[in-house]
């Protein structure tokens, strides 16, 4: 009356079915974990600025926003370019070997063209926006400043290139974000430098 | 220590220690044996057993899919319909997560009414089992809530003059009727604020019962026992262990025979959602991809199919109050099934045939009301749907009568099981 | 019984036959999603008839040039005009105040216009536009009679007249009964290039409406030819189990 029961079978088709919907229950999981991945929409906000800095007086700053975070762009002068390296010694990474930039940007001027420095403005202590303190002598910030950048949240000072002073909170120099140049009046924040 | 983890411990294994150790404090192979293991279901259920599972199924991918869409969806009459076609094409598979919604929605009231009409078949309502019943018509009656409060969320035109269609329906309670679809409302109209509202009682709200009314319905089940094809209580011939000679347990006899239900399901499923998504306007209706738009009614105003059947009644009565109240009567009138049936018979298969005859019609009619109701109410289509409607009401204040005086056949002890 | 009851239902079952809206008879546009020549002709139309007064506010430039099989650069070349970025949508400059004053109504956005109306409404629309002096534009349409809208593409088929059939009604009025349109004037185009034009036209809108289709009908099949692997395995599951079951 009774057979006996096919335990090999019965194992092998249990295991083969629990195997299937495994791979099944993957693929299924697949979709719902890469919406979470940034939209079109969200890459396309995130996409690279252009601005125009035609107008950009020498000593001028001008603010522009990309992916949420203030990116400041200098147009150094003369001058402030002769004193780019007046703190060094006062520097903790006046190589760049810590922070963050694209490979043009890790020399004295932090640039791909040395008269329009571009940082990120975001004091990589605790993210307050740095002011810019571009005056040399300006005694807000101390005696012998040669001009550069001072956040007031916690006092952290970086220099005219956006590297940041020894004994202050912040431990890196202010990032310089990926940009080019477009022609000689607009930068592209955000985009690649061409190989040269 | 109790004398399972002692045991656990004698008997070697880690897993059965970590078994013994959560038994200890949790009941978990107490809740495991007595809802699955060892729990017996008649070994004689058929084809119209799968879509209780089924329903348990598409109420997980409606969580699921739910929960994604809302990661992307703006609950604000500005942003919806702009959200929703941002879900279509900027987020990465949004596509699919939104029509697997849309159609869970459809697939959800096809389940659901075809669970139901295996109760009507099978006498699942009757004693004792009249307060499954009971809660599973709260279910429904909170599954339609949440399909209407779902359906303004894509603020399409269908959508806006669907509610507002609705809504007015209140105004038909005499007295109140006009501060009652104030208050629901929100506002003076179909507003931004009614949109936020219903969707915290879509997403939120009434998810949150549904799962509660889920639970107390299963444990109602489990409590009584499941019925049969042929309405035998298989508890009432137990074998010298105790378990019913027609019984087998759910697992794994159940939980593999209801493997292949949700394999051929989410194959029906899957065809729609990749070849058919909107099934020719019955799942998503075309004027739904008009923004909402107050001053311009889309041609036909239609609810969605699952809702048609009590639309057509409503349409069909004259008045405006009397179909209102129609129209809920014929819903709410499932709920006294247990007691309009005075049959000691609870299976079709030992019914008479005046039983079956009002059956067949009223399946036949619940099918043509919803036919009618998506159609435009021409005079005959209106005289159909009075047609229909009287048949579909005769079903159940007719049944004290038929079922006391249907000529039944003899019931079996034991239930009728051909090997497969 | 139960059988005669599934049969009887079956049979009750509407033949999904959507209501066009209407009496007017619409022509098949015979359109295909997958003719990525005609989508790439389409978008072409579009941009530079349609996107003056229409905006696709859903499409996505540079989205739409990788499902045509276009390069960023084609993109910006043959479908940018108004220096927008291939990341942008597709949005329209004219203003929605100065749309109602010259036109009395804000001509409609076109994303999903082949989603609510139909692919073949369209089509016939785009060609049942005929020569009304009674009409501001100068022009009506047999398919929305009183549009506000021009008829743009009136340079590439030429300008017909609708015939009407039958007598007069009581007013006096012979429009009730559309009998053919004839061409009085060709244009830049024969009628089946005119066709074609349109048909591509319409191709493109019907793929705007629903990018993901290009998609979601080609994984159709292996997630269903799985779900069949499963089903039958679960199936063999079930019928070994079920073995104890006498």
């Amino acid at each position: 009356m009774t057979e006996t029961v096919d335990t090999g079978r019965r194992h092998f088709l249990t295991v083969a079915t629990i195997a299937t919907g495994a791979v099944g229950a993957a693929f299924v999981a697949v979709p719902f974990l890469a919406s979470w991945k940034p939209s079109a929409r969200a890459k396309a906000m995130g996409a690279p600025v252009e601005i125009d800095i035609a107008k950009l007086e020498p000593g001028a700053i001008v603010k522009v926003e990309w992916r949420g975070k203030a990116i400041y762009v200098l147009h150094r002068t003369p001058e402030m370019l002769k004193q780019v390296n007046a703190a060094v010694d006062q520097l903790r990474d006046p190589q760049s070997a810590q922070s963050e930039q694209p490979d043009f940007a890790k020399n004295d001027a932090r640039a791909l063209k040395p008269e329009y420095l571009v940082l990120v403005g975001v004091c990589t202590h605790l993210g307050c926006a740095p002011l810019d303190k571009l005056t040399p002598g300006d005694a807000t910030v101390s005696a012998d400043w040669a001009g550069g950048f001072f956040c007031p949240c916690h006092g952290s000072k970086f220099d005219i290139s956006g590297r940041v002073f020894k004994d202050v909170p912040a431990p890196t120099n202010l990032p310089v974000p990926p940009y080019r140049f477009l022609s000689d009046t607009r930068i592209l924040i955000g985009a690649e430098a061409e190989k040269a | 220590m109790s004398s399972t983890s002692q045991t656990a411990k004698a008997g070697g294994g880690r897993l059965a220690a970590l078994t013994a150790w959560i038994d200890d404090r949790f009941p978990m192979t107490a809740l495991w044996k007595s809802q699955v293991s060892e729990y017996y279901a008649p070994k004689n259920m058929n084809f119209w057993y799968y879509f209780g599972s089924l329903a348990m199924l598409v109420l997980v991918i409606q969580i699921l899919t739910g929960i994604f869409l809302t990661m992307n969806y703006k609950p604000a009459a500005a942003d919806a319909f702009g959200s929703v076609e941002y879900i279509m094409r900027d987020v990465e598979w949004g596509w699919l997560i939104r029509y697997m919604h849309s159609t869970g929605a459809s697939a959800f009231f096809i389940v659901v009414y075809l669970h139901m009409f295996r109760a009507l078949l099978y006498g699942s309502y009757q004693k004792p089992r009249e307060l499954l019943w009971i809660f599973g018509m709260l279910i429904y009656f909170v599954l339609m809530g949440e399909a209407f409060f779902g359906y303004l969320l894509p603020w399409g035109n269908m959508s806006y003059w669907g509610a507002q269609v609705i809504v007015s329906l209140f105004g038909a309670v005499p007295v109140v009727g006009d501060s009652l679809m104030e208050w629901i409302r929100g506002d003076y109209y179909i507003s931004d604020i009614t949109l936020n509202r219903f969707f915290a009682l879509h997403v939120i709200a009434l998810p949150l019962v549904l799962v509660f009314l889920v639970i107390a319905h299963l444990m109602a089940l489990h409590e009584v026992g499941s019925n049969n094809p042929d309405g035998v209580e298989i508890k009432k011939v137990k074998g010298p262990d105790g378990i019913p000679l027609d019984g087998i347990a759910f697992h794994p006899y159940y939980t593999v025979k209801d493997l292949i239900g949700v394999g051929v399901f989410l194959i029906l499923f899957s065809l729609v959602i990749f070849y058919a998504p909107t099934m020719g306007g019955y799942f998503l209706e075309h004027a739904n991809f008009d923004p909402a738009n107050p001053l311009q009614t889309p041609p036909h105003i239609a609810p969605v199919w699952y809702f048609t059947p009590y639309y057509a009644i409503l349409r069909a009565v004259p008045s405006k109050s009397l179909g209102a109240l129609l129209m809920g009567a014929a819903v709410l009138l499932f709920v006294f099934l247990p007691w309009l049936d005075r049959g000691k018979v609870k299976s079709i298969r030992y019914r008479g045939p005046l039983f079956k005859f009002f059956l067949a019609s009223f399946a036949i009619s619940f099918l043509a009301l919803g036919y009618l109701g998506l159609q435009p109410a021409t005079p005959l289509y209106t005289n159909l749907a009075r047609l229909f409607a009287v048949v579909y009401f005769a079903f159940f204040l007719l049944m004290p009568w038929y079922t006391s005086v249907d000529k039944t056949k003899p019931v079996p002890t034991r239930v009728t099981y051909h090997a497969h | 019984m139960r059988t005669k009851l599934l049969v009887l239902a079956a049979a009750l079952v509407p033949v999904a036959a959507f209501a066009a809206g209407g009496e007017v008879h619409l022509d098949k546009a015979n359109i295909d999603v997958t003719n990525k020549a005609s989508l790439q002709r389409g978008a072409s139309n579009f941009v530079n008839y349609c996107l003056g007064c229409h905006s696709a506010k859903y499409v996505r430039y540079n989205r739409m040039a990788a499902d045509l099989g276009l390069t960023e650069q084609q993109l910006i070349d043959n479908l940018m005009f108004t220096g927008e970025r291939p990341h942008d949508t597709m949005r329209i400059g004219i203003k929605p105040d100065d749309a109602r004053r010259w036109f009395g109504v804000v001509p409609p956005d076109l994303t999903l216009m082949a989603r609510s109306r139909g692919a073949d409404y369209i089509y016939t629309f785009l060609r049942s536009f005929y020569a009304d002096p009674a009409k501001a534009s100068g022009v009506n349409n047999l398919v929305l009679p009183g549009t506000a809208m021009p008829h743009v593409l009136w340079e590439l088929q030429g300008v017909q007249e609708a015939v009407w059939a039958g007598e007069p009604n009581a007013q006096g009025d012979v429009r009730h009964e559309f009998k053919e349109f004839k061409l009085v004037t060709p244009g830049k185009l024969s009628p089946e290039e005119y066709d074609s034009f349109v048909r591509d036209t319409v191709n493109f809108l019907e793929y705007i409406a629903e990018p993901a289709q290009l998609q979601r009908r080609s994984l159709g099949f292996p997630v269903i030819a799985f779900l069949i692997f499963f089903t039958l395995l679960a199936y063999a599951l079930k019928k070994e189990y079920w073995k104890d079951v006498k």
